[in-house]
């Protein structure tokens, strides 16, 4: 299979995350990056994939702080290729991204085979315009599905497992080529070790890439980004763990548990 | 007169979502300001009896072509363009569902209008649709404008009152005949979920871990004081993802709604999607490093602390008060 994932980097919201002085993106001092969850299953989805029925796995990235390492890693973790599309992330909505990589797909190293299968991450926690493996699947015109959470192949078809409410799952049938945005893997993403990682960075590299598409139309008019004025607050409880133990042991009998 | 608001009704096996009443209670709340019509479409051939739950809406359009009875976004968004252009609605609500996610973009990629997701809270300002919508994980606020009430919006579930959007008077039913061409995504079957060794949906006190609880050995920690309390452990999607618990135990969007009297969220974020299957619980204690967690926004009661030092003092003491 001609495996693609599709990986963007996401403020790690561990990190407090503050608001620019032009109050539509986020201080970037001290924001750090990180892989958007999903993606990392995508990978390993596509990894699985590949060890059981051939193929490639090319991992594609749009330009992005710290995206570098992630491209490494993907590679030490067995992907074959490391593509960097040389557009900046920055402030690309969903829509915009997913017009960078149909140009990707429609041309150049990314062109569309009967055997291609584009693995994106299901949402990610900026998707404030939507998903981009439904922008980018429509643009192509292929079949795309989301929250997936198993992909299997069987008689030149996938069946893919994709995640309703209350642990309901669905199973579909899809063909190739297609899009999916892959909310969980069958397996927990693999680890690989750091030194791993090092030595990758010395070996191989990452490849770039342009697309023909200067200038993404941007579809929505943000007015401003702001931290959530909430309703409510809880109720702290302080002190040391031993007093905040106490604490919630008081809470508990007051709720009839103890 | 405005343009009518178009709500994409969500029934999901012969019943109809939460989310729609949901929705067209805000579709109601716009239409109040701007005197738009309230359109509700709703999608398959076993929905034909459900219409008549829909009196929220001015006017229901039904699409009872068997194609639509499978989940599949590609399929929903046909027939949901051909009503929006019958209609001329220029305003569409979607729900911010597993089930309808992905509708909404293909549906913007086919019609050209701008798509807003995760929106919590609208208002109307002039002749633009302003929606607050909420990012990284709860973290971030973000308003967007939409002129001329031109738009997508997906609404997050939980977000607007389900009351405002119920009534009882049967609303006009329009059977739209649209014949969909069976979709590229084929469904096949739905799989149950496993049932675990324990219901969580039925316990009184329900012990939560994320991803602060850091390794699957700790996770044994909350799983003694779960014990000692009478109740069960229970997740959010990064633990049951490491395979640390089993899927039976996940709570949140794609996980089970939870609604125990007492909640003990051990290193949880509050991430909207974990948050959906918890609100209803009677009270939330949140224990979280992070002072400015979202999961104290919402928790009744709440400590900054290291999760790992409190949950062994915690077991002691409530295992000393049970004696
Ligand atoms: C379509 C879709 C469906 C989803 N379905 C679900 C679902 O069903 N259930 C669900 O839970 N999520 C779901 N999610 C994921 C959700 O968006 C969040 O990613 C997830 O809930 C985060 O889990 P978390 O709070 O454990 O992890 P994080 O957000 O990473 O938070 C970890 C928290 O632990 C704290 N912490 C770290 N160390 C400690 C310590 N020592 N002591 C105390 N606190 C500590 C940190 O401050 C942080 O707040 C879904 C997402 C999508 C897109
Ligand atoms: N700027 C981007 N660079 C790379 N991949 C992206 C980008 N935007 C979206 N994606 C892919 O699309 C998925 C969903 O992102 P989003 O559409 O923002 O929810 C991500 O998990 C990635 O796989």
């Amino acid at each position: 299979m001609n495996l693609y994932v599709l990986l963007k980097m996401v403020p790690d919201t561990v990190e407090e995350l503050n608001v620019a002085a032009d109050g539509k993106s986020l201080d970037t001092e001290f924001l750090r990056f990180k892989v958007s969850d999903p993606d990392e299953h995508a990978l390993e989805q596509a990894l699985i994939l590949k060890e059981k029925h051939g193929g490639t796995v090319t991992v594609v990235a749009l330009e992005a702080p710290e995206v570098d390492e992630v491209l490494f890693t993907a590679l030490a973790k067995g992907a074959d290729r490391a593509l960097k599309i040389t557009t900046d992330q920055t402030r690309l909505g969903a829509f915009a991204a997913a017009q960078v990589y149909a140009a990707f797909f429609k041309a150049g190293p990314g062109q569309i085979t009967p055997e291609t299968l584009i693995l994106a991450g299901s949402q990610a926690i900026d998707d404030l315009e939507g998903e981009l493996a439904a922008y980018l699947a429509e643009t192509l015109g292929l079949p795309y599905l989301g929250v997936v959470c198993n992909v299997a192949r069987a008689n030149g078809k996938l069946i893919v497992l994709k995640e309703f409410a209350g642990g309901l799952r669905g199973q579909f049938e899809i063909g190739l080529p297609a899009v999916l945005g892959v909310q969980s893997a069958e397996k927990p993403p693999r680890y690989v070790p750091v030194a791993k990682v090092r030595a990758v960075m010395k070996s191989a590299k990452i490849e770039t890439v342009e697309v023909g598409v200067s200038e993404p139309a941007v579809r929505l008019q943000l007015e401003r980004l702001y931290k959530p004025e909430v309703a409510g607050r809880a109720q702290m409880l302080e002190g040391t763990p031993e007093e905040i133990a106490e604490k919630i042991v008081e809470v508990l009998a007051k709720q009839g548990i103890l | 007169m405005a343009k009518p608001i178009l709500v994409l009704a969500e029934q999901h096996r012969g019943e109809i979502a939460d989310i729609t009443f949901e929705m067209l209670g805000a579709a109601r709340a716009v239409a109040g300001a701007t005197g738009a019509p309230v359109f509700a479409l709703l999608l398959g051939s076993d929905a034909v009896p459900l219409t008549a739950r829909l009196g929220a809406a001015d006017k229901v359009f039904l699409v009872d072509t068997p194609t639509l009875d499978a989940p599949v976004p590609s399929a929903a968004a046909t027939a949901l363009k051909t009503v929006q252009e019958q209609a001329q609605a220029d305003l569409v609500f979607i729900g911010c569902t597993n089930i309808s996610l992905g509708i909404g973009p293909i549906l913007a990629t086919r019609t050209g209008l701008p798509l807003v997701n995760f929106c919590r809270a609208l208002r109307v300002e002039g002749n633009a649709l302003v929606c607050t919508s909420q990012l990284f994980g709860g973290k971030i606020a973000a308003d967007v404008k939409l002129p001329d009430m031109r738009g997508i919006v997906c609404l997050y579930p939980g977000a607007f009152p389900a009351e405002a959007g119920r009534g009882d008077k049967p609303p006009a039913v329009e059977k739209v005949p649209l014949l969909v061409d069976p979709p590229k995504v084929i469904f096949k079957q739905y799989l149950q979920p496993e049932t675990g060794d324990v219901d969580i949906t039925k316990q009184s006190v329900l012990v939560g871990v994320g991803r602060g609880i850091q390794t699957q050995d700790n996770v044994q920690l909350a799983e003694e004081l779960a014990q000692a309390l009478g109740g069960a452990v229970c997740a959010s999607r990064p633990v049951i993802d490491q395979g640390w618990l089993p899927l039976s135990r996940q709570v949140g969007k794609s996980g089970l709604s939870v609604k125990p009297r007492v909640y003990l969220a051990f290193g949880i974020s509050g991430a909207p999607e974990h948050w959906e299957g918890i609100q209803n619980s009677q009270c939330i204690i949140a224990i979280n490093t992070d002072s400015k967690a979202p999961i104290f926004d919402g928790a009744h009661y709440g400590a900054v602390a290291d999760a790992l030092e409190v949950l062994p003092v915690l077991i002691e003491k409530v295992k000393a008060r049970k004696g």
